[in-house]
């Protein structure tokens, strides 16, 4: 069953940029896109289940740090190869300064 | 009694072992460097590969367009020579980075020059794109990595051979038609997703109509002019490419997780960086591919203390270089043993600091023994 739970502060991103979070034993991305939204995704490219949080944030495009796969990290359309499958996304909402997930 | 030749093949038996022992779908070694400086480093930007791309045309022009007026006199050879060092090894770094997607800022940059120099090169785009993904996960893993150049024992006469090309040429053509007509080696099928294997075919027979133009105006003409300047240079300047290629990984280590290990930075002259577009600094593109080509001399800058001392010249990693393929005769279990800078952290000792040179990897020491 789906829940809220805290993922970070704000201030965690940086604009285009994105930092790792562990839940549960399971393990996402968090992003914050260049017009300050929040976003969240699985944390393991498609391709080859490398973590994406070494890769780079250009606009609303994240790039994996190990083959440059690249995914929308808004909706998770893989943009072509080497990533063939989309990432998962999960809603995203933020209160007080937190970034909550609903994972 | 000397060892026998390790198994290569991609579905082979070192293949299922370096499975076992735990060297697929592993994590590697990367050097520490904090987020803000790893960030500046891979930023895309479109203008230095643009400006490096107008010369890279200009010197086709110019180089090409003399070796035809000169045509058929001795005066157009330099021309060709250095046309050919262009279309035959050029093509291979601008076919990588362009692969990687990280030397233009603008994706359809990095993917015009691709596949035009994917052309050149003879690869296919598609089947290569995926080929060298395999290379970067399984960096010379013994059955896994498709791109390893040299094995051990090195095949002489097709290593002098490779410096004009000849098995990439002949194992090219014979898969262009295979491809061409919609089939595939169960190998290479082996990392090509489903979905993609149309692309495959259609870009094979894309390449194939050229070659068969570009023969039928030499053969209306009577003249090798026109493959002078497209095939033929894939063979008569593949050396550049070759030379630079052999310094990569050859003698060093294969099954190990370090890139530090497996892999050469040396210096190089500024020609060849342009002609090789800074893959010289090995090791750092592997351990950080995201980095653009332009960027590599600032990684090096900033993670040389962690990595082994970089060969001052080519001439120096040759030194090592071909004692170690001599070594390697006698048995192919011998590598170069990199030494790692006192300050720097090992990793994953047991498949690499805790061998000498001549111990097999631990697991996949099980190679049947043939009489000498």
């Amino acid at each position: 069953m789906p829940q809220w739970v805290e993922a970070c502060s704000t201030d965690d991103v940086d604009e285009e940029d994105l930092i790792r979070f562990d839940h549960d034993g399971r393990t996402f991305a968090i992003y914050q896109s260049p017009d300050g939204k929040f976003f969240c995704t699985d944390g393991l490219c498609t391709h080859e289940q490398v973590h994406l949080t070494g890769g780079l944030v250009m606009d609303y495009i994240v790039e994996c740090p190990k083959h440059n796969g690249r995914f929308d990290y808004r909706t998770g359309e893989a943009k072509g190869a080497p990533v063939c499958v989309n990432l998962a996304t999960y809603p995203v909402r933020v209160e007080g300064g937190k970034v909550l997930v609903e994972v | 009694m000397t060892r026998s030749n390790r198994d290569y093949a991609l579905l082979g038996r070192d293949s299922k072992l370096a499975e076992e022992i735990g060297l697929i779908s592993a994590e590697w070694y990367h050097s520490e460097i904090p987020r803000a400086q790893m960030k500046e480093l891979m930023k895309r930007s479109d203008q230095p590969a643009i400006r490096d791309t107008i010369l890279w045309i200009a010197a086709f022009i110019v180089t090409g367009g003399l070796g035809v007026y000169f045509w058929p006199t001795w005066w157009s050879v330099p021309f060709f020579l250095a046309y050919g060092v262009l279309y035959g090894s050029s093509s291979d770094s601008r076919w990588h980075e362009c692969g990687h997607g990280t030397a233009f800022k603008t994706q359809w940059m990095n993917s015009a020059v691709y596949h035009i120099a994917s052309f050149m090169v003879m690869r296919n785009p598609v089947k290569w794109r995926w080929s060298h993904t395999r290379h970067h996960t399984h960096t010379i893993i013994v059955g896994h990595d498709p791109e390893i150049i040299a094995m051990r024992p090195a095949d002489l006469p097709r290593l002098f051979s490779a410096i004009f090309g000849v098995p990439d040429v002949v194992s090219f053509f014979p898969e262009l038609v295979q491809n061409a007509m919609g089939r595939m080696p169960e190998t290479v099928a082996s990392y090509i997703p489903e979905q993609e294997r149309p692309k495959v075919f259609l870009v094979a027979r894309i390449h194939l109509a050229i070659y068969v133009g570009v023969v039928l105006l030499s053969l209306w003409l009577g003249s090798i002019l026109p493959l002078m300047l497209v095939g033929l240079p894939r063979m008569y300047g593949a050396w550049h490419g070759f030379m630079c290629g052999i310094m990569q990984h050859l003698g060093l280590a294969e099954n190990v997780l370090d890139h530090r290990l497996n892999s050469r930075t040396v210096y190089i002259n500024p020609v060849s960086r342009f002609i090789y577009w800074n893959m010289n600094y090995h090791v750092e593109h592997h351990m950080f591919p995201m980095v653009p080509y332009h960027a590599l001399p600032k990684l090096h800058a900033l993670i040389k203390h962690d990595l082994p001392e970089p060969h001052p010249s080519i001439l120096s990693a040759y030194r090592e270089i071909v004692p170690a393929m001599f070594k390697q005769f006698q048995n192919p279990d011998w590598f170069v043993k990199r030494q790692l800078p006192p300050t720097a952290r090992p990793y994953r000792p047991e498949f690499h600091g805790d061998l000498e040179p001549g111990q097999p990897t631990p697991g996949i020491g099980g190679y049947p023994m043939a009489a000498e």
